[in-house]
């Protein structure tokens, strides 16, 4: 049996990545939530994507961000590793985060 | 049916015309005939105001437009205001009038981004639908300082007839100038757009040549570039959510302060407009009849009425369906459903060759066949 697969995103883990000037992360009390602000977008960010968008300092590596959102969160390491990887690489490819 | 005062959202986004002048003359412009004066325009403390008022109602992103936004020599202290009042900035901007020395101070005063716009892959053919010699030089002078800036660049390109060929070498332009995002937005046919109707149409076959030709671009692209697009409406099957739904996530004030539903909105007729001069943008928002009048779904007559898309597409537009079939409350003519879609291809069929450029003082109309067997507004 076969089965149509998304390729894991694979994101070095040495990678440090950031925000890029003219996309911010901002908490609207009046939209209820957090929000990351783009060029003429608006995207509404979860709490967990929110904890992890607060990461993306430029500094923290991929491995340190996925090692601190592990401290602080009960699901396992494996399964964080993978959701932060693909939340970054669509970022990415939406040209709201870079690598 | 949903009423108006059910369907209350809070709004995302502010059109902040800062003026209508411009030194282009682009025919596809939206902006409308009758364009406010110089001397009416808001100043910028009053600007500084209703930036404050829209992020107190919970408006995240101002785009700062116009007309030619860098014809006002106070946008430096335009864009602070909006800085300071928390919000995300967008200047739109033709380029023609921005010199690096006030793009860097409109980057120190906290703008966060640029959208260029360009006619034409080819220099005289840009220049030509611009009505201004020189244009697209000057424009690729801006989009390169903005990168250099390190401000994100996205380029506008609005397709229509005289360069619907060359969507493809029109994105390579925009790789090249380092742009992040680019929009390419068919003709939507408003204000001068629509005078310009028949010398802008493409042919249906063309319309949809340039939508497989984004899509292909879009999957070339991918990771590289962002590709926004406005599909040509005038041959589709069902009407776009024009706004996201009328009063529901914009608001639109004009040179002179008047807040519109969307840039268009006055043509329709019987419409109450409030001015930010004499009500603050929340009252606006919430009371102004001209906001209340198609808010939710109560307004609709049928096929709207009873359709399933109801709230997807809310109708379509309200000014689509007003300049098409007279009635402001019809089915916007672009959906299949509309009695009167078949209208939409006739019109689309006209064809005329010359343009009527955006003036404040209208040209005299330079081919004899301009306007002939067009509806005007």
């Amino acid at each position: 049996m076969t089965e149509a697969v998304t390729p894991k995103a694979e994101i070095p883990a040495d990678a440090k990545p950031r925000l890029p000037r003219g996309v911010r992360l901002t908490h609207s009390e009046v939209q209820g939530g957090w929000v990351l602000l783009a060029p003429e977008r608006i995207f509404k960010a979860d709490a967990i994507a929110a904890e992890i968008l607060k990461r993306c300092t430029g500094e923290a590596t991929f491995a340190a961000i996925v090692d601190d959102l592990a401290a602080n969160f009960k699901d396992p390491r494996e399964r964080i590793e993978t959701d932060v990887a693909s939340l970054l690489r669509s970022l990415a490819d939406k040209r709201l985060l870079e690598l | 049916m949903i009423r108006a005062d059910q369907a209350l959202t809070v709004p995302l986004g502010l059109l902040a015309e800062l003026t209508h002048r411009c030194p282009l003359g682009c025919p596809y412009c939206s902006n409308p005939l009758s364009l406010d004066a110089p001397k009416d325009e808001l100043d910028a403390e009053t600007w500084a105001r209703v930036f404050r008022e829209a992020a107190a109602l919970g408006i995240l992103q101002v785009h700062l437009s116009g007309g030619e936004p860098a014809s006002r020599r106070d946008l430096a202290e335009i864009v602070t205001a909006a800085h300071r009042a928390g919000l995300y900035s967008n200047l739109i901007t033709s380029g023609v009038g921005l010199t690096a020395p006030r793009l860097k101070e409109l980057a120190d005063s906290g703008l966060d981004h640029v959208q260029v716009s360009i006619q034409d892959a080819q220099p005289a053919s840009a220049d030509r639908i611009a009505g201004y010699e020189g244009a697209f030089a000057r424009k690729q002078g801006v989009a390169a300082e903005t990168v250099r800036l390190g401000l994100p660049l996205t380029v506008n390109i609005v397709v229509h007839r005289a360069n619907i060929e060359r969507i493809d070498e029109m994105v390579a332009l925009a790789l090249s100038l380092g742009a992040s995002r680019v929009e390419i937005a068919h003709v939507q046919y408003y204000g001068w757009a629509l005078k310009n109707r028949a010398a802008l149409m493409p042919s249906r076959a063309q319309a949809m040549q340039a939508v497989q030709t984004v899509d292909d671009l879009r999957k070339a692209h991918h990771g590289r570039i962002v590709i926004d697009s406005a599909l040509p409406d005038y041959y589709a099957r069902l009407p776009k959510p024009c706004m996201g739904g009328w009063g529901r996530r914009s608001v639109n004030v004009t040179p002179s302060g008047k807040v519109l539903p969307c840039h268009a909105a006055e043509i329709i007729p019987g419409l109450t407009f409030w001015s930010v001069t004499e009500h603050s943008l929340a009252d606006i928002w919430r009371h102004s009849p001209a906001f209340n009048t198609f808010r939710g779904t109560d307004w609709m007559a049928e096929p709207c009425r009873s359709c399933p898309k109801q709230r997807e597409d809310f109708g379509g537009c309200r000014c689509q369906a007003f300049l098409l079939t007279g009635d402001a409350r019809a089915t916007d003519p672009v959906c299949r459903l509309s009695p009167l879609h078949d209208e939409v291809e006739r019109i689309a069929a006209i064809r005329s060759y010359a343009y009527a450029y955006r003036r404040y003082r209208p040209e005299p109309a330079v081919a004899p066949d301009c306007q002939r067997g067009l509806k005007n507004p």
